[in-house]
């Protein structure tokens, strides 16, 4: 069953307060446990052996040395995983399909990237388990490779499976290629779009894959019992979804997997799928022992995926007064070894905060030998949107229209039509464009070499299945078991915030827990800024089951019907015209005597939650450059963002500055670099260049909230949404500043500089 | 291969342990000492998760050998709370929300106190660039900030 | 008959049609039919499709109802990071 749980407009006591969240002392005081900091006696050390290659056949493994090296109890191969068939699975933000799964853990007929493990020991130091690493020896046939997407696409580029045939393309392609698949999302008649369009502007675009850079890398700690009984204790944004995936590739029951999502030290989407844990728990089945692996932050950047890397073709016609007749764009996404980036995703967002008649995106999901992509906060939006809003803000600069006016010529709101599917019910975007242009920064002087930039970005955000479960302990506080990991946006406040609303109890008397799989129903992964949506969904509805009981056990006690029992302010009490009289009682009351009355009083609820509200959100950008050094600046930056309802807006600004600092260092600094051999060059946050503290300056953030009407207290989710405009934000300043338009990111100051010198020498804008 | 014996002091106490010749002073306070919550963010020093006192000197003990430690004294996060009080920057983190995942607070902590320890009127300026060795990725340093600077005040009595 | 809409994208897959009549009573009837009518279309059908009944989004909601005047329309699902 499919839940929806509608919005009430009420009094509220603690949603919209700014209470301390549970699991904050622990992590100031160093306490708090994540992956790497669990050990289990007798415990092993494993490390993985990866190919040094960008692209090569794997012709042998020899691994006999490295099993004789004293203190080292297990090796692994690709021959002691099964081979899967191609089956696809929701899982995370992709469908995946676990042919590629199984050898994106271990590689089996080629590596297709530099980092691609090959092998993985175990054994009693990590020293013994790194010399072990250089007794392994593989045999490779290296094969010619292909990091570009342009490059890829073209039939003449280096292959990397000889299985793939494009997918939706008809008729069916005799060659396999690169494009894995392509998509078209139209409306309309472009041909009629562009006569109309009094200004058409074409652009092409390039932006380069940046990582999630949590600042934990992935470590798990895993044990195989001989009962056929796994254990994994693992930073995960879903312990549910990775347990159905570890059944999957090991070819175990479900039942004989239970997992742990250790405290999480940021996941941002990347976080999503299976590494490691397969290894361990194959490791521990050889050798008996637990084996904790923990990644290298080099191991993270080689092997873990980042976002796509992209080339965006987009091409607008406005009319003489900025109304959008036409929009067209190409996406073409690298989606790393193998199929299933978030091309989809971004080509049905980059127009969607426009009301279009005429819109056409086309998109390509492209392999090359880099690690498979995984999703990255609103996966694919910032690429898309970052080549839609320069050239939306290049019409305002030509037509002389204000960059917001222009946006609100053309804004989607309630009933507008979108052009992949369904129509938007209430929506906060123009509330955004609004409050935007009212802000007082978007008045501030600006000094020489500055310039403003305004972007605007769009997501979905999702629901899906939640399970909760609420225990009124015997002095009257209340335990929550939430099913959707806390990925550190202070969900587990939030949760216990509503519950504490719902019940009419005191914050700081509902402790929330992360419970593991083996306590819940299955949870979906927290993602899609879905953790308070869903999340708080399912709460307040085991909220609800346990005061329906409360009041079923107050009727019984004081010996009155149902109907006459309402439930407010923490104790059932005579409702209002409900007939019967009676002493009320409180949670507390209930609680003491619940042993005796008829037993332990929970609530539970498991859900499939939709109604998910999109959000929307406008950023102002102001920059300065400087020509010499072509170093930018950020001067101010302020986020407009309509959320649904601030459960608690201390965390709700947690998630703009976040979202909005990594979308800076997505525009200003972060890149993957190659070399000619195809190996990456910088896995490493000295030359992988994330912004510092002395990067950015104070956030303005500004919370809208248009209630989502199906969510019971107006949720819309609100993570993703911050990342997607900055790109675009940053690089529409720029132009602002110095008449240059950066259609390349990062925006790196060699970059810069060369478009002020081509700028200058062409005496024309760039 | 063996071992060598390591003595030091560690959050005041006399501790004593084994330790590679290869192994940092990290991996010793994390594997041989237990004490967890100093953490490795990238183990070449670029990150500052794994931020601590040595001998008075704000340093990334992934970038210290273990047996660097021998006849010194260290200070870690587990050393900051005195009994059950929080220090004012611990308490003020979390007043302000300046922590999310949490991962890089311990951290973060570390260099806080000993950038206020230097200079304990600091502008937002030197606060940031105080900072700047220490990577945070959730929270875009905003909440950070303000704490630090709040904390600052609190602790200059003003 | 519920009057069944195919969003744009899907047209590879149903040889371009994308508007039809069916008499479905919930979404796993509708996705059987689909499949057999489309068998280009079937391996997307549980995984990468969403639909709007009348106005309400479901994801992955088998047993929801569609009514013999519904309007319903096929989309590709979103997710997230």
């Amino acid at each position: 069953m499919s839940t929806t749980v509608m919005y009430e407009e009420k009094p509220l006591k603690v949603v919209g307060t700014r209470p301390l969240r549970p699991d904050g002392v622990d992590k100031v005081t160093g306490r708090a446990r994540y992956a790497a900091d669990y050990n289990l006696p007798g415990q092993l050390i494993g490390k993985v052996l990866r190919s040094p290659h960008a692209h090569a056949r794997i012709k042998s493994i020899d691994t006999s040395r490295a099993e004789a090296l004293p203190g080292v109890k297990a090796v692994v191969t690709r021959d002691d995983f099964p081979d899967m068939q191609t089956e696809y699975a929701a899982a995370g933000e992709l469908t995946i399909n676990f042919r590629d799964v199984t050898r994106n853990m271990m590689a089996r007929e080629k590596v297709l990237y530099d980092g691609h493990p090959v092998a993985a020991v175990a054994a009693l130091s990590a020293s013994i388990a790194r010399a072990a690493l250089g007794l392994i020896k593989v045999e490779y046939e290296v094969l010619p490779h292909v990091i570009d997407v342009v490059e890829a696409m073209k039939p003449d580029a280096p292959l990397l499976h000889e299985h793939q045939f494009t997918d939706g393309v008809t008729p069916k392609p005799e060659r396999p290629s690169n494009l894995a698949k392509r998509m078209v999302f139209a409306r309309g008649s472009l041909d009629e779009g562009f006569k109309q369009a009094d200004l058409i502007i074409e652009r092409e675009f390039n932006t380069k894959p940046v990582h999630q850079g949590y600042i934990e890398p992935q470590a798990c700690i895993a044990t195989y019992t001989e009962d056929g009984q796994a254990e994994v204790w693992t930073g995960t944004q879903g312990h549910f979804v990775f347990r159905a995936q570890l059944a999957k590739v090991l070819e175990m029951d479900v039942s004989k997997i239970r997992v742990t999502a250790t405290e999480l030290g940021g996941g941002f989407g990347g976080k999503n799928n299976i590494y490691n844990e397969p290894l361990a728990i194959a490791l521990s089945r050889k050798s008996h022992r637990p084996v904790k692996m923990v990644m290298t932050r080099e191991e993270v950047f080689r092997a873990t995926g980042p976002t796509s890397g992209a080339n965006v073709k987009v091409k607008l016609g406005c009319t003489r007064d900025g109304r959008i007749t036409a929009a067209d764009a190409e996406l073409n996404f690298q989606a790393g070894a193998f199929a299933g980036s978030s091309v989809a995703m971004a080509s049905m967002c980059a127009f969607t905060r426009y009301d279009l008649e005429n819109v056409r995106v086309v998109g390509h999901d492209v392999t090359v030998n880099r690690p498979k992509v995984a999703a990255y906060r609103a996966p694919g939006a910032p690429i898309a949107v970052f080549g839609v809003e320069s050239v939306i803000d290049e019409m305002a600069e030509k037509l002389g229209i204000d960059p917001i006016e222009l946006r609100l010529r053309n804004a989607a709101k309630e009933g507008t039509q979108t052009y992949y599917g369904p129509k938007f019910g209430p929506i906060g975007f123009i509330e955004t464009l609004h409050r935007a242009k009212a802000h007082p920064k978007y008045r501030a002087p600006l000094g020489p070499n500055q310039g403003r930039g305004i972007a605007t970005g769009f997501w979905f955000n999702i629901g899906k299945e939640t399970s909760s479960a609420l225990h009124i302990n015997e002095d009257g506080t209340a335990t929550l078991i939430m099913g959707t990991v806390d990925v550190a946006g202070g969900s587990r406040a939030a949760m216990a915030m509503m519950v504490a609303e719902e019940l009419g109890i005191a914050y700081d008397k509902v402790r929330p827990v992360i419970g593991d799989t083996s306590a819940l129903g299955f949870n979906f992964i927290t993602a899609g800024s879905r953790g308070t949506f869903a999340g708080g969904m399912a709460a307040v509805l085991a909220a609800r089951d346990a005061i329906e009981k409360m009041r079923r056990r107050v009727a019984r006690i004081r010996e009155v019907p149902l109907e006459a029992v309402a439930w407010k302010d923490g104790r059932g009490q005579p409702a209002e015209g409900g007939g019967a009289q009676f002493k009320p009682m409180t949670l507390q009351e209930i609680a003491r005597d619940a042993g005796k009355t008829g037993g332990t009083i929970s609530g539970h609820s498991e859900i499939n939650a939709e109604g998910a509200g999109p959000g929307f959100g406008t950023h102002i950008a102001d920059v300065e450059v400087d020509r010499q050094t072509g170093l930018i600046k950020i001067v101010r930056y302020t986020i407009v963002q309509d959320v649904g309802k601030a459960i608690h807006p201390a965390y709700v600004e947690g998630q703009f500055e976040g979202g909005a600092v990594q979308g800076i260092g997505w525009a200003l600094n972060e890149e993957y670099v190659y070399g000619a051999d195809g190996v990456l060059q910088n896995p490493g946050f000295l030359d992988y260049r994330v912004p510092v503290a002395s990067d950015v300056p104070f956030i303005d953030s500004v919370i809208v909230e248009v209630p989502n009407p199906n969510h019971p207290y107006g949720v819309r989710g609100c993570g993703e949404v911050p990342i997607i405009a900055p790109m675009a934000a940053i690089s529409n300043a720029v132009q602002n500043a110095i008449g240059v338009r950066l259609r390349e990111q990062p925006m790196s100051p060699p970059r810069v500089l060369k478009a002020i010198e081509a700028a200058a020498g062409a005496g024309a804008q760039v | 291969m063996g071992k060598h014996r390591v003595m030091a002091t560690v959050n005041g106490d006399a501790v004593e342990f084994l330790c590679e010749t290869g192994q940092t002073l990290l991996e010793a306070l994390r594997d041989e000492l237990q004490l967890s919550g100093t953490k490795e963010g990238c183990g070449t020093g670029d990150c500052g998760a794994c931020s601590v006192m040595l001998d008075g000197r704000l340093v990334c003990s992934c970038l210290v050998l273990g047996v660097e430690a021998q006849g010194k004294t260290i200070h870690t996060i587990e050393g900051m709370a005195k009994g059950e009080q929080l220090h004012p920057l611990q308490r003020k983190f979390l007043e302000h929300a300046a922590l999310q995942c949490g991962i890089c607070t311990p951290g973060m902590l570390i260099s806080a106190r000993a950038l206020l320890e230097r200079n304990p009127d600091p502008t937002e300026e030197q606060v940031r660039y105080g900072l700047a060795g220490n990577l945070c990725r959730c929270t875009g340093y905003h909440k950070i900030v303000e704490a630090v600077l709040d904390a600052a005040r609190e602790m200059r009595g003003a | 008959m519920a009057r069944i809409s195919l969003s744009n994208n899907l047209k590879p897959y149903t040889g371009g049609e994308t508007e039809i009549e069916l008499e479905v009573g919930n979404v796993r009837q509708l996705f059987r039919a689909l499949g057999e009518r489309y068998p280009d279309l079937a391996p997307q059908l549980e995984f990468e499709l969403a639909v709007a009944i009348d106005g309400v989004i479901y994801q992955d909601s088998l047993l929801a109802p569609i009514g013999s005047d519904s309007e319903v329309l096929l989309f590709s699902k979103i997710a997230g990071g």
